[in-house]
């Protein structure tokens, strides 16, 4: 019933089952887009006509909503940025470099949340250290303890939900636990604010990033929040228009805090839609998303057991979203063309995870990721189709 | 794999028989089949050195020369691969290095495989081409 808010499923006729690589878009953010493409189409912070005025109060107004959406207490915490992967080498770059030993990542991370560190000069044993998990991909929390006591005072930076395998981390724990031990928490939440409720006060997190596009918003945006405590010690990414107060050609004297951090003309569409986006997730309320998905999950999984040789990595405990699997002794990129042959869209492959791929021994999975839109239509054609990509592979 | 027909009329044939299909699913289920019926790699090929640069799935491609001509053998962890695997051994497989070497590669564009191969795996044909032809100029040099 929710499919009627997006048009792409008016256009297609796919099962998209691939939201944790991003999320379709409901009209109201294609509309507020093209509004401000065609209606009031002007740079922010910067002009004095209404044109201008409006665009800039929309996008402030944008920052204001995010603020209430993650409870973070002031607007000024709230940087935008293209997306999450900016966010995680913002603050590795401008916070975190030259400033902490160790950076203590999890089994389970994104390459977006690696491959930053390795730019600072961080590989395993030599200021990164990685945080075991459990056979059931759970984080393992007294292996992170240890970490913590070899190496307090460091950064951590973990995602909130794991992409390729849906595990939700126990932030509130890890943060408690990380601020025991002086150390500062960074989490890449791309992968939550399509599922569940954040509070970054409740959490008590020093960094977090969102990501628009897996959000239901548009490409190309996103935002970090950093608490005020650390905003002092975070340095500007990069600069120029809009970031300063005063320029002569002896110095520069930057603008306070989020506008020194947001360079240039930023996507102003895109800040727009994510705002919409945001609304739209208000509007169903995370305990109808909630609901809807765990029960679609859940069946997913069922649906899923009955097939032979179905190879699972995790429980459905602390999972939302993702679900990876295996079909035992067949290519999981064969299966995943074969099901878009048959207008089955999933991911299949290391879903930019490939320490855990290594971790877990193979190669890759394919990646069943739902939304609150999907339904049991959807996971039964998947599994029909599935059931004749199986078919054909095997002898 | 021993053929007689020279480069074109092999790539004739696949043409002609990949428009026996109606829709993509069946023409993937045809180079399935063909992958099945790929001769086997001995497993002691099946190393670094030998792995095709650029494809998503592993693929191992070696060769021989038989007579002056070269004899490609390959495998490959994906059925697809296997099946597109056939296809290039099919047209290369029985030719010199010469001939190889003179053919136009873009002969491979009148398959229309662009159309039902994902980009991963066009770069992975690619990778496979570039072996070829590699050992195509290797043989060459050597004669």
């Amino acid at each position: 019933m929710y499919k009627e808010f997006f048009d792409y499923f008016q256009n297609n006729k796919n099962v998209y089952l691939d939201n944790a690589a991003t999320t379709q878009k409901p009209k109201e953010v294609l509309q507020i887009m093209q509004d401000y493409y065609t209606k009031f189409c002007a740079n922010t912070h910067r002009s004095n006509y209404s044109s201008a005025n409006k665009a800039t109060q929309l996008y402030e107004e944008s920052r204001e909503y995010l603020q209430k959406f993650i409870n973070a207490k002031s607007a000024h915490e709230i940087v935008f940025t293209k997306g999450v992967t900016e966010s995680i080498n913002f603050i590795a770059s401008s916070f975190v470099a030259n400033k902490f030993a160790t950076v203590i990542i999890s089994t389970l991370e994104h390459h977006s949340n690696i491959v930053p560190w390795h730019m600072l000069g961080k590989s395993l044993n030599h200021g990164l250290a990685v945080v075991n998990c459990d056979e059931n991909l759970n984080f393992d929390m007294k292996h992170f303890e240890s970490l913590l006591k070899q190496h307090p005072k460091s950064f951590i930076s973990l995602a909130h939900i794991s992409n390729a395998f849906g595990k939700i981390l126990p932030i509130k724990d890890i943060t408690a636990l990380a601020h025991k031990y002086d150390s500062v928490v960074m989490i890449d939440g791309a992968q939550a604010l399509a599922h569940i409720p954040v509070d970054v006060q409740d959490l008590d997190i020093d960094f977090y990033a969102v990501s628009s596009h897996k959000s239901f918003g548009p490409t190309g945006t996103g935002a970090v929040y950093i608490k005020d405590i650390h905003l002092k010690d975070v340095k500007p990414y990069q600069t120029g228009g809009a970031t300063i107060d005063k320029v002569t050609f002896e110095k520069s004297t930057l603008l306070d805090s989020p506008y020194k951090f947001e360079a240039g003309t930023q996507n102003i569409a895109g800040v727009l839609g994510f705002y919409a986006a945001l609304k739209f997730i208000n509007s169903i309320g995370y305990k109808e998303i909630h609901d809807k998905e765990m029960d679609l999950y859940l069946y997913l999984k069922k649906e899923l057991s009955n097939i032979e040789g179905c190879e699972f990595y995790n429980d459905t405990a602390y999972s939302i979203g993702s679900l990876s699997f295996n079909i035992k002794g067949l290519n999981d990129e064969d299966i995943g063309i074969l099901l878009d042959k048959q207008n089955v869209q999933v991911r299949c492959g290391h879903h930019c995870a490939q320490p855990a791929m290594q971790y877990l021994g193979i190669e890759g999975t394919i990646r069943a990721s739902i939304a609150f839109y999907n339904d049991k239509y959807d996971i039964n054609k998947f599994i029909i189709a599935l059931n004749k990509a199986i078919d054909i592979l095997r002898d | 794999m021993h053929i007689e027909q020279s480069v074109e009329q092999r790539v004739e044939q696949i043409k002609e028989d990949l428009a026996l299909f109606d829709n993509d699913l069946e023409k993937y289920e045809y180079i399935i089949d063909l992958g099945k019926q790929l001769d086997a790699l001995e497993s002691c090929h099946e190393k670094e050195e030998n792995l095709v640069q650029g494809c998503t799935s592993k693929v191992w491609l070696v060769c021989e020369i038989k007579e002056g001509k070269l004899i490609f053998k390959a495998n490959s962890n994906a059925m697809i691969v296997k099946g597109l695997v056939y296809i290039l051994i099919y047209l290369f497989s029985d030719l010199t290095p010469k001939e190889i070497l003179s053919t136009d590669l873009n002969i491979l564009k009148q398959l229309n495989l662009i159309e039902i191969i994902t980009p991963n795996r066009q770069s992975g044909v690619t990778g496979m081409l570039k072996r070829i032809k590699e050992y195509a100029y290797a043989f060459d040099k050597k004669q």
